[in-house]
């Protein structure tokens, strides 16, 4: 009922146009180079759009009048999407981000209409000559936060409220219990499905309802920050999701994944500027930037500081694996042979739980 | 954890019950307004707006009730004095209240407040039992004192029984004298406020934050629920209660490792005991109308 409205908002990114004018006839005389964003939710949501905006901020940073930006929030995902893109295609603007799933199709559809602008599509496996796609390897940062969690809980067991069941998620849900499990070999991770990307008053008393099992860590795949909320009144400690969620919950937020798409789309822009763009697949880790630990609250214990520091530098090496096997799933099938590690393709159609998920 | 899994239940359950109650005075009186999720969404914001400058949880309810009256006033006019399609308007006013509460909030986004705290002292609450009665905030308390006041109203007051008489015939009662036009914007209006109240309990209590779309979905249950009790402001609270109990309930049982049914199913529970329940009253009756304001939704002209 509620999806019936896609509210939009145009904003030719008043900022960047504001700084042009004093520059005409300056040291740059070229036209600056426009930049298209394609949001699925409002900037305001603190998560997912919000991230994404922060990356169109720092273009602005960083090229300055080069570059004119703007953006279209909260586009439906479906038929509605490809008349967003096409009207910042047709408004000049020469690389395109679409920044959720659901534009895959649309944004394929426009690109063979526009051969001569780039695409850039978020998350998704579609690509063509002007579309590239990019994603980041959250369970990275997953991997970073199942250790603090592993060394912070006092009961072994973790609440974790989760969305819908597609591998992304999974992905994530594994890769933290796989960590604190290297902690404490006991450790359990008690899911609850929310069935929701995003309702807030329900991802508060999932949490609720986990640290009455006996969960004193909570972490989320939801985008709101209420379980932190939930988190702080009852005393335990949680995660953030996305963004640094500090301000949520002072004394329960331990650390947050962060979403940071802003090195990639830099390096992307100036791509185009040289003319050395080309279409790919991109999925970025820790080590390229797009993932992100938020600073430790300083309730985090010096000894899960270190392991938590550790973990992230063996990411970033690349001797840390997050799903090094033998890993086996709930059924005692080995799903990775001893000493290998996940390929991305086992990885991104993962099915699976490991071990000590409760879900 | 019993007290505790109490205490989710009753908080999950208050901002359906308020929302409804108003909702039912609203059908009471033979108008069937749908835009409950839009007014609880204006009063959302306008709490959380109001909390957050003022510093006060209790301005912001009184803010929020302000601004449910407000964005119900819209639908009155649209519906009472233009005699507009009401199912329409309710619709068009929901639209409306997701829109112009995303554009209010946008300033507020990531900000937070304190928490809307018990309304009795420590002392009250020390022991489990004690808590389970006394910890919750005014609210609560409030919402409990409202289902009594209404049923009173309706059932044994002059101006309830007139409110009756012109949801069951707005022709006789306008016949006989009564301002059935008038009577209908009190109603809307306290319809409006109530929805506001129930909005800024997310805002102010459940979440203390603003976010978008932050009742998700709630308005909707809230109109079910009226339909559910039959319009009886008793079998709303046991309703309202029920419909949290399933809702917390659901959420503990997957908690506590209740595998062999699928989250979906459990996700869908609350709606399947709305389901249960209005064919268990439909084949109670022969009627089929499950007690009904006669001129639910009709548009009523004085000429």
């Amino acid at each position: 009922m509620t999806s019936i409205i896609t509210r939009r908002r145009f904003n030719f990114g008043a900022g960047a146009a504001a700084a042009t004018l004093p520059l005409i006839g300056g040291a740059s005389a070229q036209a600056p180079l426009g930049v298209g964003f394609i949001y699925v939710g409002p900037v305001g949501d603190h998560g997912w759009t919000w991230t994404h905006d922060q990356g169109r901020l720092a273009l602005e940073k960083e090229f300055g009048a080069k570059i004119k930006t703007s953006f279209i929030e909260n586009v439906a995902e479906g038929p509605d999407a490809a008349r967003a893109i096409r009207q910042l295609a047709q408004a000049g603007n020469q690389i395109i981000f679409t920044t959720s799933f659901g534009f895959m199709n649309p944004t394929i559809q426009v690109a063979k209409q526009f051969p001569k602008i780039h695409f850039e599509h978020a998350t998704g496996y579609q690509r063509a000559e002007n579309v590239a796609t990019y994603n980041a390897r959250f369970y990275e940062g997953r991997a970073v936060i199942g250790t603090i969690a592993g060394h912070m809980s006092k009961s072994g067991q973790a609440g974790y409220i989760a969305s819908f069941p597609i591998p992304e998620v999974v992905m994530g849900i594994n890769a933290f219990t796989l960590a604190a499990q290297k902690v404490n070999p006991n450790f359990k991770t008690k899911v609850i499905w929310a069935s929701t990307w995003y309702d807030p008053a329900k991802e508060a008393d999932a949490a609720k309802a986990l640290i009455d099992q006996g969960a004193d860590m909570i972490t989320q795949h939801t985008d709101s920050a209420a379980a932190l909320q939930a988190a702080e009144q009852r005393g335990v400690f949680a995660f953030g999701q996305a963004s640094d969620m500090k301000a949520f919950a002072p004394k329960a937020h331990l650390s947050a994944i962060v979403d940071d798409w802003s090195g990639y789309y830099i390096k992307r822009v100036k791509e185009v500027m040289d003319g050395q763009w080309k279409s790919g697949d991109v999925w970025g880790g820790i080590k390229d930037g797009f993932v992100k630990i938020a600073p430790y609250n300083d309730a985090v214990t010096p000894a899960a500081r270190a392991a938590a520091d550790e973990v992230t530098k063996g990411i970033v090496a690349g001797t840390l694996h997050p799903f090094t096997g033998e890993l086996k799933d709930q059924k005692g099938v080995v799903r990775v042979k001893a000493g290998e590690k996940a390929s991305d393709e086992i990885m991104s159609k993962m099915d699976w739980y490991v071990d000590g998920v409760q879900a | 954890m019993l007290v505790s899994i109490l205490m989710t239940l009753v908080a999950a359950s208050t901002p359906i019950l308020l929302a409804a109650l108003g909702e039912l005075v609203v059908e009471k009186s033979g108008v069937l307004n749908l835009g409950v999720e839009g007014m609880m969404l204006c009063g959302a914001v306008a709490g959380f707006a109001v909390a957050y400058s003022t510093g006060s949880t209790g301005l912001g309810l009184v803010a929020a009730a302000l601004a449910g009256v407000a964005t119900a006033m819209v639908f009155a006019v649209l519906t009472l004095s233009l005699t507009a399609n009401q199912v329409a308007t309710g619709l068009a006013l929901t639209i409306f209240g997701i829109g112009a509460s995303s554009l209010i909030g946008a300033g507020f986004v990531g900000r937070t407040i304190a928490r809307l705290g018990p309304v009795f002292p420590e002392a009250l609450s020390g022991h489990p039992l004690l808590r389970a009665m006394f910890g919750h905030d005014i609210v609560v308390y409030l919402s409990l004192l409202l289902v009594l006041a209404v049923s009173l109203f309706l059932r044994r007051t002059r101006p309830g029984l007139i409110l009756r008489a012109v949801g069951e015939n707005d022709g006789s009662a306008h016949a006989i004298g009564y301002p059935v036009i008038g009577i209908r914007y009190g109603a809307i209006a306290f319809g409006g406020a109530l929805a506001g109240l129930g909005g800024a309990y997310f805002s102010l209590a459940l979440t203390p934050m603003w976010a978008d779309r932050l009742t998700a979905g709630r308005g909707w249950i809230a109109l079910a629920l009226v339909v559910f009790a039959a319009w009886r402001p008793g079998r709303l609270l046991l309703g309202a209660y029920l419909f949290g109990a399933v809702m917390t309930l659901e959420l503990q049982a997957k908690a506590a490792g209740v595998t062999w049914l699928a989250p979906e199913f459990l996700a869908m529970a609350p709606y399947l005991a709305t389901i249960a329940v209005l064919t268990m009253m439909s084949l109670g009756r022969k009627s089929g109308r499950l007690d009904a304001p006669a001129c639910l939704g009709k548009p009523f002209s004085a000429s």
